[in-house]
């Protein structure tokens, strides 16, 4: 059949500045260069391309740029190109049309129409470089009530908690979504941070099992890779119901990347798909996901706490009431802007909600019901900057999770062929050869120095809030103001105009 | 050691059996769930029913029940043996990934959803009786056997196999009317095939004191999927 779908990236080359040295060649997986004896001098497909930018950025003379294709469809304001595009694939393909990462589409990010408050004159401000400024939080429940013993003293048993130095942890990618380089440079970093990390769904490398103090296991549907020492292996156990990129839509591995040490770690075959469905088909209500969360309490001594990981939808706050009733400690509430490894494109760009309208109502929510103490609220997807971990913090956020942000810190620009498995920057891929592009020492030195650095912004912010504790900033809504939002988006985060008082 | 049930909460009853190196005997037992969650050694007697979980991530352990087991049993066991003097309910075995679990009479919905085998370690399930909807769905590896010892019209019900992907599911029938999901294969197995299955139908046999050759005569079916890649074909990259 004949391909009806242009490019959509160019490749221009400078030939001025190109010495033929052949390192993009070598660099791209994609197969777009190669070096043409008879014209003596490289040549590109640009058809190929992801725009990735791996070879733009190994190019010793800077002769490489990608850049969108200027070629253009008659435009268009309904029907626009994208939508010729992808029929011409699935014309051709009969396929569901796969992707990766969040979803790109033009929807309101209302992070970036929330401003942050200052002090000043009164109730100044603090100077995070002088002042001791704490952003280490506890995650876990609250106890409500004083306990005392028989003899009258204060029970002082804790329900388990993690506690983190800031309020940031790295979000759930499997083993297999995800190359065991980058497994390790995520698991160093939360080490030397004091934060954690988490497996996803696709069960614990044996070489990983050292860094179990800041290790969050997860457990999905097909429960892949869990049996009892993973569970105890990890600091925190969480129980993944939804992912914010594919809601209603579970996991599934296709059996291409199921090859070694992932096939071992996940206990199936080489070659045999992996699947984990939406539901976990032993819950179809609160009070199932209540037998799963305290079976999972009883097989490790109520020493660990539980997280449950949903997809912010529609009734997220309803959902989220009943979750902080079943016993677990921690909800984890993943925005419709969250990444993925692959997900049908209809889904991603068309399912769920913005997370920072699901934190305002769920935070709102758990407070009229008296039980936001109940458990710790964990959001993401997307979260990109340390001022969208201070207002979600302020929207009512205990702490967040980056996964893409922490991605890109390690090298991805979010090219978002994922699926593909053939990441030019050994994140995305079980390709050894492109593994091994990703220094795991190096990855885990560029993820601390990224969250060093948010971490002092952090206190930055607050100290020009004239707080000195994060724990003052947890829903502190009237550091906020909305920009341009209209009276419904505002009653929803619970926040007011810019220019109110 | 006994343990009378209803004194305890469950988690004492576990910290106790723990305790007790893993091997007790509890007696009454009326609906404690979560008993034995995890267990990697020793040998739990139950008289009564267990509530749900029951041997839940259970890790080597074995645990034999006078009486029916509810929902859950074994749920995302990894090694150990679970045998039941009776019946289960719902999910016997979810997402089992090693043991051993024999039931000798009838299990409900969703047996067997979701197990796995990886090298040598295989999963088995065998149910003397009969078995509901959804046994073996999402199925990716491993063996449950229905011996049907009672020989029962349709000892498998509907949407047996869905989104199965591996494993072979064993059916002892004079014929198989059930509807079956389109990509499961179902064939009679001729008789040096069943060799590979005796030894569990033996223990089966030896655990609740049957002879055993009764069992294993008729017709056997095997059900297995068509490929362990049941959605290469549905996707194109965008
Ligand atoms: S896919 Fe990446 S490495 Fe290959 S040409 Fe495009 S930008 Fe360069
Ligand atoms: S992880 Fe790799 S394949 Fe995925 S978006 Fe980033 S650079 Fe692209």
């Amino acid at each position: 059949m004949i391909d009806y779908n242009v490019a959509p990236f160019e490749v221009v080359r400078d030939y001025d500045k190109c010495v033929n040295c052949r390192v993009c060649e070598r660099q791209c997986s994609n197969e777009v260069h190669h070096y043409e004896e008879g014209f003596g001098k490289m040549i590109s497909d640009s058809a190929k391309c992801v725009d990735c930018q791996r070879c733009v950025c190994l190019c010793p003379t800077k002769a490489l740029k990608i850049v969108p294709n200027q070629n253009a469809f008659r435009p268009n304001a309904n029907w626009q190109q994208k939508y010729l595009t992808e029929i011409y694939k699935q014309a051709e393909s009969g396929g569901v049309l796969l992707s990766s990462m969040g979803n790109p589409e033009p929807f309101p990010v209302y992070f970036d129409k929330i401003l942050i408050n200052a002090s000043q004159v009164t109730n100044p401000s603090i100077d995070p470089l002088r002042e001791p400024m704490e952003t280490r939080v506890f995650l876990g429940a609250k106890p409500q009530t004083i306990e005392r013993d028989a003899s009258g003293k204060i029970v002082t048993k804790l329900p388990p908690r993690l506690k983190l130095s800031m309020p940031v942890m790295f979000s759930a990618m499997s083993y297999g979504s995800i190359s065991y380089n980058a497994h390790a440079a995520l698991a160093r970093a939360a080490e030397k941070l004091g934060i954690y990390y988490n497996t996803g769904e696709g069960g614990l490398h044996k070489d990983f099992y050292k860094y179990s103090a800041n290790t969050i296991v997860q457990v999905a549907s097909g429960r892949f890779g869990v049996h009892k020492d993973y569970l105890e292996d990890g600091a925190a156990i969480e129980i993944k119901i939804g992912q914010g990129a594919k809601p209603g839509i579970g996991g599934h591995l296709p059996g291409a990347k199921i090859v070694g040490d992932v096939s071992k770690t996940r206990m199936i075959p080489e070659g045999s798909d992996a699947v984990s469905p939406a539901p976990h088909h032993d819950i179809y209500s609160i009070e199932d996901l209540r037998q799963l969360v305290y079976s999972i309490k009883e097989a490790t001594e109520y020493k660990k706490p539980v997280i449950v990981k949903i997809a912010a939808v529609h009734n997220v706050a309803a959902i989220a009431s009943g979750i902080a009733r079943s016993g677990a400690d921690i909800i984890a509430i993943d925005g419709f802007r969250g990444g993925t490894g692959a997900a049908p494109t209809r889904i991603r760009d068309n399912v769920g909600i913005p997370i920072e309208l699901a934190l305002g109502s769920v935070d709102q929510r758990l407070r009229e019901e008296n039980i936001r103490d109940n458990v710790s609220l964990v959001v993401a997807g997307s979260i990109r900057s340390s001022a969208d971990v201070v207002k979600a913090i302020c929207l009512g956020a205990d702490a967040v999770y980056i996964g893409s942000a922490s991605l890109v810190a390690m090298g991805c620009h979010l090219c978002r062929t994922c699926n593909y498995g053939k990441c030019n920057w050994g994140i995305a891929t079980q390709r050894p050869d492109l593994v091994k592009r990703l220094n795991p020492d190096i990855a885990a030195e560029r993820l601390i120095n990224m969250l060093t650095a948010w971490n002092h912004e952090i206190q930055e912010m607050m100290g020009g809030m004239g707080i000195n504790s994060i724990e003052a900033l947890r829903g502190n809504r009237l550091m906020l103001r909305g920009v341009g939002l209209n009276e419904r988006e505002l009653a929803v985060l619970g926040i007011k105009h810019a220019g109110e008082v | 050691m006994k343990y009378n049930g209803k004194t305890y909460k469950v988690n004492e009853i576990n910290d106790a059996i723990k305790a007790a190196g893993g091997t007790a005997t509890l007696t009454e037992v009326l609906g404690e769930r979560f008993i034995a969650c995890g267990l990697k050694e020793g040998v739990v007697t139950i008289e009564g029913t267990p509530g749900n979980a029951l041997g839940a991530y259970l890790d080597g352990a074995k645990i034999i029940v006078h009486g029916n087991g509810q929902d859950a049993v074994g749920d995302t066991m990894n090694e150990g043996k679970i045998v039941i003097h009776g019946s289960v309910g719902d999910t016997l075995g979810y997402a089992m990934r090693g043991g051993k679990i024999f039931v000798r009479d009838n299990v409900c919905y969703r047996a067997g959803v979701h197990i796995k085998e990886y090298g040598d370690k295989v999963p088995v399930i065998v149910i003397g009786g009969t078995a509901g909807c959804f046994l073996g769905e999402y199925m990716a590896g491993g063996v449950v056997i229905v011996l049907n010892k009672d020989n029962a019209k349709d000892p498998i019900a509907d949407y047996t196999g869905v989104g199965m992907y591996g494993g072979k599911i064993v059916v002892r029938a004079e014929s198989l009317d059930t509807v079956l999901p389109e990509q499961i294969k179902c064939r009679r197995m001729e008789n040096g095939e069943l060799s590979a299955f005796t030894p569990y139908i033996k223990e089966y046999c030896s655990e609740f004191g049957r002879a055993d050759p009764k069992l294993w005569t008729g017709t056997v079916y095997l059900l297995q999927p068509d490929s362990n890649n049941p959605y290469k074909r549905l996707y194109t990259n965008n």
